[in-house]
């Protein structure tokens, strides 16, 4: 017998007081804390920060361990916190060229002012499994270099000064830079509303997307020109005072990527720009987005619009991983109204169908038996 | 971290509420128009009802009395999750009945009982540009709203026609709105379009992740597209709700076990229930009271 479908109120609380149980686990060891998330599953953090838009790395490790390792689901929910925050100000354009570099390599010059730092880095490590990490045997100390306070170089001004590469861009004196927070999308985009969706953008598409520019799908023939991670200062701008005060350092992974470019009438041949800048240690996801903000350049070049990573509302629709997700998920809600409608419909016209094709049930049942 | 958990009154800060309601307000004064709004992340997944919830926030008081349906049910678990959210939020007074309710969020149905002056609708939409699978970038279907071009949905909807006999949308059936705006309903069955039409109650459709606003306000002319001569119909059911009799609503298909065997209940939950409490007894229940 049908019983109207009741009880969602409950069911519903039981299923969070289990989600709370799963995520918990088993009870005999000791729960993961925030301290550890940061300081052991760091990049981690720094990808919930990137993708959520929001600096911090507690809050992020309190989302990571919510969520229960579900990246997306720990971006999901840093951003439904981060939405409620106010916003008191726009910083002043953080100096890269400033950094306190950990890491920064160029792959077009063998060597360079400031030199090739490697950095914590997985390149070189061979993929194999460690056994010591299994148990907690104690770590050596790491070879430090002393403190250098001088400014490295950005490779874009070496080229720069043989004007070999297009100027970095200017926006006009009175340009407000956009906010994709607080004002909806209107496409096209101007570049600095672009790459603030890059650079929330999911880290996958980017990758996948970046990767299709390299297998012939809008080919950029890109070097790296730069990736540098370390910390720069982020200063704000106070009328009151008349002068920028810093409100602490953060830490950003850098890439320039620079470009063939074969010239056009308006262009002499140079090399052109793509640009990545995300939170945290995430170089895969830098040099993606350069590649990415280079292929979405096409039409600044007079280049064919031929590829998926060359359409702006392509891309930067189908970027943001908390809106794909909500919506491919939203599949699994009650459709069963519009189904109705559809079952209402198949049925009508299939019992058309068999009228026309003059098919008498019964009659093809028999001869089947 | 404690005064994290502080949130304003319905969730969204003031000023996220007030660019809101000047979208509506626009919305209302171009009946049917798409009005971009700069969205805001929910604490519920896009496509869950975001866009319904921020104008049902934007519009809701303390002394407003609020209803939330899913598939016509108050007990679907999405509905559910949502009045939970502005009980908590809100602190506001929540009902299941249609009559009471003075804003009545909804995900794809209308409810049976006609709705009156002074009580809003709010629809919860995933895709707002009824143009959407006929073109899908944004830059070509603002122009062709502009610019009043609506040949292609008429194409589409005549190549059913001569492809099947029928118009083959049975929901999100495109409406056009006083006379000027073609406008996606939201996926409401094709039944519920006639509802929409000279309505007394304000109608609100929110979508989130599309950020976008637009109205239909009261007493005004919805009319769903269609041709002279294949006239625009809505579904016809063969039986009257098994539970409460009722004739002419939608109804929902129960499957009863594995032998083919199938039950027809209304989908608006609150009227069959309401039916039910007057009296009315459909078939199942009839039957079921015999067997007692």
């Amino acid at each position: 017998m049908y019983v109207a479908v009741k009880g969602g109120e409950a069911a519903i609380a039981n299923a969070h007081q289990l989600l709370a149980d799963r995520r918990r686990g088993d009870r005999s060891l000791p729960a993961i804390s925030i301290d550890q998330i940061v300081a052991q599953l760091g990049l981690a953090v720094d990808r919930v920060m990137a993708e959520a838009s929001l600096y911090d790395r507690e809050l992020a490790a309190l989302a990571v361990r919510q969520a229960r390792g579900d990246m997306i689901e720990a971006i999901f929910i840093l951003r439904a916190y981060r939405t409620t925050l106010p916003r008191f100000g726009m910083s002043v354009p953080v100096d890269t060229a400033a950094m306190k570099i950990e890491r920064r390599i160029s792959a077009t010059y063998k060597d360079l002012p400031g030199g090739q730092l490697l950095g914590p880095t997985f390149d070189y490590t061979h993929r194999l499994l460690d056994p010591s990490l299994l148990s907690d045997e104690p770590v050596a100390e790491p070879t430090r270099r002393a403190a250098d306070e001088s400014a490295m170089m950005r490779v874009s001004d070496i080229l720069a000064g043989e004007g070999l590469i297009e100027g970095d861009g200017q926006m006009p004196e009175d340009h407000v830079p956009g906010d994709l927070t607080r004002e909806p999308l209107e496409f096209p985009l101007n570049r600095d509303l672009r790459l603030q969706a890059l650079a929330r953008g999911d880290e996958g598409f980017l990758l996948a997307l970046a990767y299709s520019t390299q297998r012939g799908y809008a080919r950029t023939h890109p070097f790296v020109g730069e990736v540098r991670i370390g910390e720069v200062d982020v200063e704000l701008d106070i009328p009151e005072l008349g002068f920028a005060v810093s409100l602490g350092p953060i830490q950003v992974t850098e890439c320039q990527m620079v470009n063939q470019f074969q010239g056009s009438t308006k262009n002499p041949p140079q090399f052109t720009r793509g640009y990545g800048l995300v939170f945290g240690q995430s170089e895969r996801k830098a040099m993606a987005m350069s590649l990415v903000d280079r292929a979405l350049r096409a039409g600044e070049f007079g280049e064919d619009i031929v590829a998926p990573a060359q359409d702006e509302e392509f891309v930067i629709s189908h970027s943001d991983n908390v809106q794909a997700t909500g919506f491919v998920e939203h599949l699994k809600l009650p459709h069963y109204v519009d189904f109705q409608a559809e079952l209402d419909l198949v049925r009508r016209m299939r019992a058309e169908y068999d009228a026309k094709s003059g098919i008498d049930k019964d009659g093809a049942r028999e001869a089947a038996e | 971290m404690t005064d994290l958990a502080t949130y304003n009154f319905a969730y969204l800060d003031e000023q996220t509420k007030r660019m809101i309601r000047r979208a509506i307000l626009k919305a209302i004064s171009i009946p049917g128009y798409q009005v971009p709004f700069a969205s805001r992340e929910m604490p519920m997944p896009y496509g869950w009802g975001t866009g319904g919830v921020q104008v049902t926030a934007a519009i809701l008081g303390p002394a407003d009395v609020l209803k939330v349906i899913d598939q016509g049910a108050d007990d679907t678990t999405n509905a559910v999750s949502i009045r939970a959210f502005f009980q908590k939020v809100a602190n506001v007074a929540v009902t299941t009945r249609t009559r009471e309710a003075t804003i009545i969020q909804t995900r794809h149905r209308i409810p049976e009982e006609t709705l009156t002056a002074g009580q809003t609708l709010v629809y919860q939409v995933p895709i707002p540009e009824p143009l959407r699978f006929l073109e899908p970038r944004e830059t070509e279907t603002r122009k062709m709203h502009a610019l009043e071009e609506y040949g292609l949905m008429h194409v589409k909807l005549y190549e059913d026609i001569a492809r099947n006999g029928h118009i083959a949308t049975t929901y999100a059936y495109p409406v056009k709105v006083e006379g000027r705006y073609v406008m996606d309903p939201s996926p409401t069955p094709k039944f519920d379009n006639p509802k929409m039409h000279m309505s007394e109650a304000l109608q609100l459709f929110g979508a989130g992740r599309e950020k976008r606003i637009y109205a239909v306000p009261p007493h005004t002319d919805v009319v769903s597209l269609d041709f002279e001569d294949h006239p625009f119909e809505i579904q016809h059911f063969d039986k009257p709700c098994a539970l409460c009799g009722a004739e002419h609503v939608y109804l929902d298909e129960v499957v009863l076990d594995d032998k083919g065997g199938r039950m027809f209940v209304c989908s608006d939950t609150d009227h069959c229930e309401d039916r039910r409490e007057h009296g009315h007894a459909g078939e199942m229940l009839a039957r079921q009271e015999a067997a007692e």
